[in-house]
Formats: structure tokens, sequence, C-alpha cells
């Protein structure tokens, strides 16, 4: 009877410990397939903690505290946004101590825990990344108010009176806000210059901005002061303050609590600056005009965890990854002065400067839309300003929202042969590069952006255009262009892109094309889009039919639908049916609302590795329940009670608050009818079509080269 | 940009009718330890350009002694395997350039990535 309990006893062990093996395993093939980190058979001092990464809001402090326990602990690398981190012993015996004993426990946050699973490594990532400098006439100016002035300026402000017209006083969907001096419109990012607020700046701020004024910061006294405050957990969407609003200096008084606000330029480098409570931030020039600066929401930031005074910014110390760690936020009172233009602005950066005529991408105004382009010149040109430098400046918020491979591509990929090579042309963040591990992948993509993800993840990778892929001829056995042809914008540049994937190939080798249809329904079935089409969060994916579709369409009535009105190119509206075959499709910036309806999936997105999936066209992507590649390979049921705010994010980008001034940017599609993609295969005379399919609202052929 | 990559990038500045091999020239290589796998390097040989293989490595001063001319039977040699094994997959430019071989033209690597991207009048 006795031994009897022991056994059971013992096979109940070993199932558990089994288990604990079999997801060790897979968070060790998980790393390896998404992060290039390989995982060591043999003990080392060094481990990889999967699950205990920044990037499932796991501190500094937490970890250390358990990896401490073990022995003592020479480095920690946490590396942000990741949801595993580095730790090496001093001792190998402390790194086999920790192997065993913390391998499989869970590590209890509240009511949120998550499971760690250690794999020895030989060797720890160097985390030293190249410093990206802060933006040009960007300044930080640490301590500048002393807690009694911080005090009596957060004393000026009285919340306490309804919206009011005398400093036009609102609750904002995610933060407060009152204005003085003028108002700040939402509704067009700008001000009455006529109508003054009857309230002008409190005089609690004139020492300070004779201070800015005596110290050479500014030349003339601002005129317009807006006070936001935020909570914890709150933000404000990446926006550049309008040209012809403001003069060239703003200032932003940063009370109450720190946070760190995220520049980018629009070539995709993000500089995130921790703003401490009671410095001033100057934004001048460059800074000021072409970088666009937000809050993303949420509740802690990550922030290095050396003394906070050197840390701050003006010293271009944010490469450097290795020691960050977690930083609660309170609530923050931010003053931003700035002063009245009243002329045109006539700044060196036309691009975002709507007294140049830029229509600002950060707005909810209409953009002005191009015509079709009618030249090679002009194509190049729509091209570059509505897809490549779109897709730079959305890459992080694009690949954060893009996780799951197609299970046909996968297919495809997965039935090449050991030792194939394999060219993916357009490959996004490098979603399919790690599908099929015995090929010999390399991705190449225009926007650098997205290359550097795929880099980070390590793939090989490079930066080209896909009209001109720089491989040599035949070297290719397969290539894949998934929904890449869609972006190019005449027939002519359509085919040439196809002849380019064709030059690569081999005789015998094969490509697999995927394009976005303009049918969205086929055969009477839905894509997946159209039956979750009551998902908000479905706004950057292919739209859904509204209306039955007419599957009687053929090539031969192409030229009707691909009319275009006024000669402009139509802005798409998401979920409806299309109109054209040639229109502008825009990519919202992710909103909070759409985010607790979606909480769900935010969970997942959050822990997974930083992933992919392609760009508009992904069906799966839209499936919060669906298995993936890479999302929730580390997720356990215990992980998933994250609630959506509590941890750091991903993407930074795509959590931001969404509010009337949410960015939008617009990208260019054709959208191929049916048979259309095989017609212009066709007039390759070096290839034959194996098949053509279509698969939840695209558009898909096999070529083989002769 | 570890130089099996390397050994399939080529030029296409306008114009240029032998834009391969590219020559390499690093201000900063990384060895990178990676599993060795001797069928997987065996099976990526006969896709390569061998003599452009020989003349990057040599470039990069991680030749070891590969001989000029591919080994019969290599298949079955691992000590040779693993040098190849080395100089395809381990050896990685992080920062430099590639210079096409006839128009001199420069594609920076920077943070492993070439740029391959050509200006309007290149193409």
């Amino acid at each position: 009877m006795e031994s009897c309990v022991e056994n059971v006893k013992a096979v109940r062990i070993s199932k558990e410990e089994k288990k604990v093996l079999r997801k060790q395993i897979k968070a060790s093939h998980t790393l390896l397939r998404h992060e290039g980190i390989i995982t060591a058979s043999q003990p080392t001092k060094s481990l990889v903690v999967a699950n205990g990464g920044l990037g499932n809001g796991v501190s500094r402090e937490e970890l250390s505290a358990v990896l401490e326990e073990m022995g003592e602990v020479e480095t920690l690398v946490m590396p942000p946004y990741k949801p595993y981190a580095f730790a090496t012993y001093r001792l190998g015996e402390s790194a086999q101590k920790a192997h065993i004993h913390l391998n499989g426990q869970k590590l209890q946050r509240g009511e949120n825990n998550v499971t760690l699973y250690l794999s020895y490594v030989d060797s720890v990532p160097c985390e030293e990344e190249e410093a990206v400098p802060v933006p040009e006439g960007l300044v930080l100016l640490e301590d500048f108010v002393s807690p009694e002035e911080e005090a009596l300026l957060l004393a000026a402000i009285d919340w306490s009176s309804a919206n009011d017209d005398v400093t036009a006083q609102k609750a904002l969907k995610h933060r407060r806000v009152k204005h003085y001096g003028f108002e700040f419109c939402y509704d067009n990012n700008n001000v009455d210059k006529n109508k003054p607020l009857l309230a002008g700046l409190p005089e609690e701020c004139l020492p300070v901005l004779d201070r800015c004024l005596k110290d050479g910061h500014i030349v003339t006294i601002p005129d317009q002061l807006t006070v936001n405050q935020y909570e914890s957990g709150q933000g404000i969407p990446p926006h550049v303050d309008t040209h012809s609003a403001f003069e060239d200096t703003i200032l932003s008084l940063s009370l109450g609590a720190k946070t760190v606000m995220e520049f980018r330029h629009p070539d995709g480098r993000l500089v995130p600056i921790v703003l401490p409570e009671r410095s001033l931030l100057v934004m001048k020039g460059e800074s000021r005009y072409l970088w666009t600066h937000g809050i993303t929401p949420r509740k802690f930031d990550m922030v290095p965890i050396c003394d906070p005074q050197s840390s701050a910014s003006t010293t271009p110390e944010h490469g450097t990854n290795s020691n960050l760690t977690l930083s609660k936020r309170g609530t923050r009172t931010s003053f931003t002065f700035r002063k009245i233009r009243h002329e045109p602005c006539r700044c060196a950066f036309p691009s975002t400067c709507d007294s140049q005529g830029a229509c600002l991408a950060p707005s909810t105004s209409p953009p002005c839309t191009p015509s079709l382009p009618c030249c090679h010149a002009d194509a190049a040109r729509l091209e570059e300003e509505y897809v490549h430098q779109v897709y730079n400046t959305i890459a992080s918020h694009f690949s954060s929202t893009r996780h799951s491979p197609w299970p046909r591509v996968c297919h495809f990929l997965s039935s090449l042969p050991p030792g194939t090579v394999l060219a993916d042309v357009g490959c996004g963040n490098g979603k399919y590069l790690g599908v099929n591990p015995e090929v010999i992948a390399m991705g190449c993509d225009r926007s650098n952006a997205l290359v550097q993800i795929c880099a980070e993840r390590g793939f090989q990778a490079f930066v080209s255009d896909a009209l001109s892929v720089p491989l040599r001829t035949a070297s290719c056995d397969a290539c894949i262009s998934i929904a890449v042809i869609h972006h190019f914008s005449t027939q002519e540049r359509r085919l040439a892109a196809l002849r380019e994937l064709v030059r690569l190939l081999k005789p015998g080798g094969r490509a697999l094309i995927y394009v976005w249809a303009f049918e969205q329904e086929y055969n009477k079935q839905k894509s997946k889009y159209l039956k979750d089409q009551n998902k908000t969060h479905l706004e950057n994916n292919n739209p859904a039919y509204s209306t039955p579709a007419d599957n009687n369409q053929t090539v031969d009535n192409t030229q009707d639908v691909s009319k275009v009105t006024n000669g402009k190119l139509s802005v798409h509206t998401n979920r409806t049916a299309f109109n054209s075959q040639d229109l502008l499709v825009p990519w919202h910036l992710k909103g909070e609302e759409d985010k607790k309806k979606d909480s769900r999936k935010e969970k997942s997105n959050k822990i997974s590795v930083k992933s992919c999936s392609d760009s508009s066209c992904n069906p799966t992507s839209s499936l919060g329940h669906q298995s993936d590649m890479s999302s929730g390979l580390f997720l356990n049921t215990s992980q998933a009670t994250h609630s959506p705010d509590d941890i750091a994010q991903t993407s930074s980008s795509s959590e931001m608050s969404k509010s009337r001034s949410a960015p939008i940017f617009h990208r260019y599609y054709h959208v191929f009818q049916q048979g259309e993609l095989e017609k212009l295969c066709l007039q390759m005379t070096e290839v034959k079509v194996l098949s053509s399919y279509h698969d939840q609202g695209n558009w898909c052929v096999i070529l083989e080269r002769d | 940009m570890k130089l099996l990559t390397h050994n399939m990038l080529t030029s296409h500045v306008k114009g240029v009718t032998k834009g391969y091999p590219l020559l390499i020239k690093a201000t900063e290589v990384k060895l990178n330890e990676v599993e060795f796998n001797p069928q997987f390097v065996s099976r990526m040989i006969p896709k390569l350009e061998w003599s452009a293989l020989i003349q990057a490595a040599e470039e990069l001063g991680h030749r070891q002694d590969l001989p000029e001319e591919l080994l019969p039977e290599y298949e079955k040699n691992e000590e040779f395997l693993k040098k190849v094994h080395r100089a395809l997959l381990e050896v990685e430019v992080i920062e430099g350039c590639l210079k096409c071989p006839e128009s001199g033209r420069e594609f920076p690597i920077s943070r492993g990535i070439p740029n391959m991207l050509l200006n309007e009048d290149e193409v």
C-alpha cells in the first residue's frame, strides 16, 4: 500500500517535470527561431530566462532577487521589450542551482504571475547597441524649477471647474487639458488667432519664463500655455506641433512625476527621452519641426537603472540597453509654452510643414490625394511617399501587430527540400525567414526600419528595391513575394517586379506570389476579415465587404472598376467593399478603446517576441485565438491575466491612445482582380503557372521557371 | 552580413556588366558561434561561387587554409566542412561597405545590414 502511493507520486512528479521540460525545450526553440539565441546543451555560467524579461513586465529588481538566491549574479542583461533576460553567475554551480530550482517556477507578481524557463547559453549577446543621438535642437534641463516652484505652479491650475471658456478646460479621453492665452483646437490642430482666451498665462509662470529668456532658450515670452495632466497609464499620440500655429521654440515643463517621451524621425529612428520631474524640455529646429513626439500610454516605463540624473538624455546614452528596469509612472502635469505664429512658417522641413503645403500625416484631415501616375517618374514618386515612407514610419507598430504567418505560405516553405536557397523579396519584418530552418533564407525589403527588425531577430536581410534585387541571376531555388507587388502603381512596374523575381530563379525554381484581391468574397466564402468585421482592431487589415460581392467579375471589366474619380486616388474606407482597384488604404494607430475590446489579443501580443506577419493581408493576424508562430509561445495560462495596461508594451506606437488627432497614414495599393495576376505572369515566356488560388482575400500563384 | 549572403549579392548599377563579387571593406567584423551542422554546410557548398567565398574570406582574414579549388568528396571531410562553416556562417561584417568591382560604387553596411538601394540615375 505504502509503496503503491509512492509509485503514484513518483509518476506524478515526473509528469510535472516532463511538462516543464517540454515547455523549456519549446522556449529554447522559440528563442533560436525568432531571436537567433542558441541555447547550450552543456551547463555553462550563463542562462537565458524565458518569460523573465521587461517585455513580460518583470522588473530587474524582481528577477534579480530571485536569481541572487541561487548565488552571486555577475551580470543581468534585460533587453528592452523582450520577454527574456540573460543572467551570468560568477560560479557555474550557481547557474546549475538556478537551472534546477528556478526552471518552471512561477514568479508571483500580485494577481499576475509568469513561469520562468531557463536554458544555458554559451554567450550572452552584447547589448551595446549603437547609441542613437538625441534629435537635433533638443535640450533637456534638469531641475529647472525648484520643488517650491513646482508646488506653486501645480497649485495655480484649478482643475475643479468644469469645462469652461476662460481657460478652455477639456477632459480629453486620455488626459485632462487646460489652455491659457489661446485655445488649442483639436479638430484642426490649430489655434484661432483672433480669439484670445480671457485668461492669460498664470502669473506663477512668469519667473520661469523670465529665466528661460535670460538663459537664452527663448527670444520672446510665449503667449500660449497648454497644461496637460496624465494619470499613470495615460499618454499622447505622436505628433508634430502644427507649424503654422506656433513659432519655432516650444518649452515643456514636467511636474509631479517623470515619464518617457518618444521622439520619432520619419526615417524610423526612435529616441526615448526620460523627462524627470521639474525638468524643462526645449524643442527647437529639427526636433520641433521634423520629429514627432508622444507618450505611450502605460503604467511602467523602461528607464536606465543608473542614477537618473546622468541617464537623462542630453547625453546620447539611449543605446545601452543592458541596464534597464521598469519605473512606475505617477501623475504628471506638463506645462507646454508656445508662441503664436502670425506669418506662414518658412522652416527647412517642408515635408512636415503645413504652411508649405505638406499634409501632415498625423492628422485626421483628408490627405491631398495624389492622382494615378501617368509616367514612370510619377509612379516612383507616388510609391516613395505612399509606400516606402509610410512603412518606414509605421514599421514598429506594423511589426508588432503582425505575428501569424500564413498557413498556405508556410506550407509552400515547408515543402522546400533542405538546402534550398530562398529569397523573400519584400520580407517585411522577416516572419517567413525562419519558417523552414533547413533552407538558406535571405530577405530584402525597401524599408530600412523593417530590415532592422529582421536583423535583430538574427535573420540575413538587406535593404533593396524589388525592381532591382541585388542577387545573382539564377541563384535561387525558390522565391516568395508576399503582399508586395500590389504596392506598385503601374502595370509596367508590377510586371517588372515579377520579371525581377523570375530572374533570380534557377531553371526549375519556384516562386510563390501573393497580392491583395479586389474580390474579398470568393465562392460565397467571405474572407476571415469579413467574418470578423465587428472587431475594431481590424482597421488595419483587409477591409470587409459590406455588400455581397459580384463573383462574376472578370478581367474584361477591369477598366470599369479601375475608374478613378476626378483623376484622384480614392481613400478606402476600411472594412467596406473596394470601389476601385487603385486606392489609398489608411493605417490607424491603435486606439485605447480598441485596446479594451481587444484586450485578449493584446495580452498575447505583449509577451510575444517581436514578431511579424505580412502587410495588410494577413487573415490570421486578426484572430486572437489563433495559435501562431511566436505570440504566446512562452505563454501559459497563468500569464494570460495581465491587464492590458499594466506592463510595458512590445511596441510603443501600437498602444498610442487614440484621440481625435490619432495619426493616420495612407498606403497605396493596386488590388488585383480575378485572373489579373495570372495574365501578368503569362507575359513572361520563361515561366509556367503551376497553380493559382484565392486565399483569404488574396490572389496567389506558384510559378516555375523553365 | 554573413559571407553566405555576400556570396549571393551582386551590384546592379546601371551599365555594369560584371558587378560580382563585391569587394568588402570592413571596419568591424564579428565572429558569432553558430551550431555546426555538417549536412547543412555540404548542401550549401554547391550553391556557392567558391572563388568568391575564398576571396571574401581572404579579405577579412578568415580564409583559414581553405583551398582555391573545391575539394572532391568534401561531404565526408568534416574538418573541411568546419572551416567552410566558419567562413560562411560565423564571420559577420557589422560595419563597412561593399564595393562594386566595376563601377566602384560603394554600398554601406551598417549594424550588419547592407543597404543596396540605388539612386534614380543608377537604375
